[in-house]
């Protein structure tokens, strides 16, 4: 009898469909993965520490560079944070507009993710239509931010200038044309054999093993967990509107993929009242000291010109204490902890990362599956390398 | 939800409670440090609560500054409720030399990713961890990056006029 | 009916310098591999919007065994230093580097312990894209440049980096 041995295989960090820079080493026995290990840090870019080596206005950029497929996601989580350890309230008007903001950036992340997803499972033009419909949600940050991706549009205590005055057309117009190609996408893979046949049965989570590796977003609500921050801890204005938070049954990555297509809809039913109910208002907080005045004034006003000198050389000293902000990010909750020190720049900056905890369950995900389910678990919890390591 | 908790919490551990903190509407539980796997515990098993997430875990580190008198490092376990959707922290303060701590892995499995993140960036060691290693640093970097007495190690940036000289390291 | 005459019809006349240039500048393959941000312009600029297919560079290789060019798209953390060495290294000659974004070139806004400031401190570079992240079109810019520069080599005098002296 010949001795049987597993073989061990060594996956990234160079390899097309592990989303970037994830290394996975897996042990096989035949065909069959026994044990997988994620190895991760190739992307530490020392995010947390640089953060706290600035002023508070100046770590703004950095939390773009996180998670960056979604970028507005993680401005609001900081800008949130930040408002809430300086106690500012935020215009009515920069509520509504962020949360639209904040939900493109969920349609724009679930395209690239399905795109990205369906070439990994072999239907390569899946990639091409969504990077297509990407272009029409990053024209819209172009045109508020001046930016493609990392816009840096939500400042603290308010936006970075006046939505531009299109704005309100040009979303209307995406909307209609993603909606329609929505059931394009659907045509092509949600009854398509290979696809289902990928996907159906492949990295299952039961819903206690989801709570007990601390799951969160898709990952939690595929397997049958009600459990949307929007819904159940609204910030930043969310219990003004009305949506659906969908939910999966069997906790398998096929589920997942109509939860997020489902998603994507609910998406622009916010997207839609928004537009219809914009109130009127300045696009920032009148907190002098703390947030920077409107250009306007600077250019017209001397105390605005002082506060702004003030603020940008200075900051602003924040108390001591720490705050807790999470947002549901289209990966999950992204929490932002945030120390105050009693100066001006944070003692601690700690960015819950979801993506981070969600891969933790890749292990579990694979445990059983044929070795070419592991590209299938990999792609549908939705990594984003440089938000797992930061 | 919160005086329920803060019931639960003096009725079974009124000697391990420090004291109480809330800010900006955020509750939190100052607890002794040996203290923390016993509440997590009966928290977990706690039907009528409901707290069965851990949502993070996360280290504060307090050098060169009058609160760490109460020792440097502070850690914060982020627990959530799912039932009443509520939020609250238990925070411990351990001391600078040798700070340590009862690993959480056997009541979630998620606490061991979270807790080697807590160790390689804080140097904070987990009791009864299966595997604490460094996670995110490479394996060639010595010291515990996010610690406050770690450099941020800034490079003077290269122009024509010095392109020439070897990078100027700050530390 | 003099030579001259046929000539243009059936031969072309040209140095062997510019025809192996030519080859290599419209069939140069990228290697696919991103590391942070700017692999999602990077994957744009291949996308059907820009399309990249119009210089002969839609096929990203994998493997770099199978590429000339290797984009280094995003920051390079100290960790991930020796395997973009090691991916380079395996790259068969010719191969060309093109540095894109702040972060690649030059460490960007992460100025700290954790990136490498400048992918050129490990490997030679060709070109550099500035941008954070550069928006398809300067990559392609970028690429074009790249062109012009593969358009003036010699194969008498290979370049020194390539490992082999002329």
């Amino acid at each position: 009898m010949a001795e049987s041995r597993t073989l061990t295989l060594n996956m990234g960090p160079q390899h097309p469909s592990t989303h970037g820079v994830l290394r996975v080493l897996l042990e096989l026995d035949g065909e069959t993965v026994v044990k997988a290990k994620p190895v991760i840090g190739y992307l530490h870019t020392g995010i947390e520490k640089t953060m706290e080596s600035k002023l508070y206005y100046k770590a703004l950029p950095c939390t773009d560079r996180m998670d960056y497929l979604a970028p507005m996601s993680n401005n609001l989580g900081y800008c949130l944070a930040v408002e809430k350890l300086m106690d500012i309230e935020v215009p009515d008007k920069v509520k509504w507009a962020r949360v639209c903001l904040a939900e493109l950036t969920r349609v724009n992340s679930h395209l690239v993710w399905l795109g990205t997803h369906a070439l990994d499972l072999g239907a390569m033009s899946m990639l091409l239509y969504t990077f297509r419909e990407r272009e029409l949600i990053l024209d819209i940050y172009e045109a508020c931010g001046g930016q493609r991706m990392m816009t840096s549009y939500i400042r603290i205590g308010g936006l970075a200038h006046e939505l531009p005055k299109d704005f309100e057309q040009k979303v209307r117009n995406m909307i209609k044309i993603i909606r329609e190609r929505l059931f394009d996408y659907e045509k092509l893979l949600t009854n398509n054999p290979i696809f289902i046949g990928r996907t159906k049965g492949v990295a299952v989570i039961s819903a206690e093993d989801a709570m007990n590796y601390c799951l969160s977003g898709p990952m939690l609500r595929g397997s049958g967990i009600k459990h949307d921050l929007r819904k159940d801890n609204p910030y930043s204005g969310y219990e003004n509107f009305d949506f659906e938070v969908p939910i999966g049954k069997n906790g398998d990555a096929y589920d997942r993929y109509l939860l997020r297509l489902e998603e994507i809809r609910q998406s622009f039913r916010i997207c839609e009242q928004v537009l219809d109910g914009m109130p009127e208002g300045p696009y920032r907080a009148h907190v002098p000291g703390v947030v920077l005045p409107p250009k306007e004034d600077i250019l017209q006003k001397m105390e605005a010109m002082i506060f702004h000198f003030k603020i940008i050389t200075e900051g602003f000293k924040a108390p001591v204490g720490s705050v807790y902000q999470a947002i549901e990010s289209p990966k999950g909750e992204i929490g932002f902890f945030i120390t105050g020190d009693g100066t001006n720049k944070p003692r601690r900056v700690r960015v819950r990362p979801p993506a981070f905890v969600n891969l933790a369950c890749l292990p579990k995900l694979v445990e059983g599956c044929l070795f070419s389910d592991v590209v299938c678990a990999i792609g549908s919890i939705d990594i984003i390398l440089g938000e797992v390591d930061r | 939800m919160e005086e329920k908790i803060r019931q639960f919490l003096n009725s079974k551990f009124s000697d391990s409670i420090i004291r109480e903190d809330n800010f900006r509407g955020e509750q939190s539980f100052y607890v002794k440090p040996e203290s923390i796997f016993p509440i997590c515990e009966a928290l977990l098993e706690n039907d009528d609560l409901d707290v069965k997430f851990l949502k993070d875990i996360t280290a504060v580190d307090w050098y060169d500054h009058p609160l760490a008198e109460n020792g440097r490092f502070e850690v914060i376990y982020n627990l959530y409720s799912f039932a009443h959707k509520y939020r609250f922290f238990l925070k411990v303060f351990l001391p600078e030399d040798n700070p340590n701590l009862t690993s959480l892995t056997g009541l979630w499995i998620g606490a061991n990713w979270l807790e080697r993140e807590v160790y390689d960036l804080f140097g904070v060691t987990f009791e009864g961890h299966p595997d604490l290693t460094k996670i995110i640093t490479p394996d060639e970097l010595e010291g515990h990056p996010l610690r406050k007495d770690f450099p941020l190690t800034y490079e003077k940036p290269r122009f024509s006029w010095n392109k020439d000289n070897p990078p100027e390291v700050i530390k | 009916m003099g030579l001259e005459e046929k000539i243009p019809d059936s031969i072309m006349l040209t140095t062997l310098d510019k025809m192996v240039n030519w080859s290599r500048r419209r069939s140069m393959w990228p290697l696919g591999f991103g590391l942070a941000c700017c692999a999602i312009e990077m994957i744009s600029t291949f996308g059907p919007h820009f399309d990249l297919a119009r210089y002969g560079m839609e096929v990203m290789r994998p493997s770099p065994r199978q590429a000339d060019l290797m984009i280094v798209a995003g920051r390079v953390s100290v960790k991930m230093a020796p395997i973009i060495k090691t991916l380079y290294e395996q790259m068969p000659n010719p191969k060309w580097v093109l540095s894109m974004g702040a972060c690649a070139s030059s460490g960007g806004v992460f100025n700290n312990y954790a990136v490498v400031q400048g992918v050129d401190r490990i490997i030679p570079v060709d070109i550099y894209v500035p941008g954070c992240p550069p928006r398809p079109e300067q990559l392609m810019e970028g690429i074009l440049k790249l062109h012009e520069m593969v358009k003036k080599e010699s194969i008498k005098n290979p370049r020194e980096e390539w490992g082999r002296k002329g």
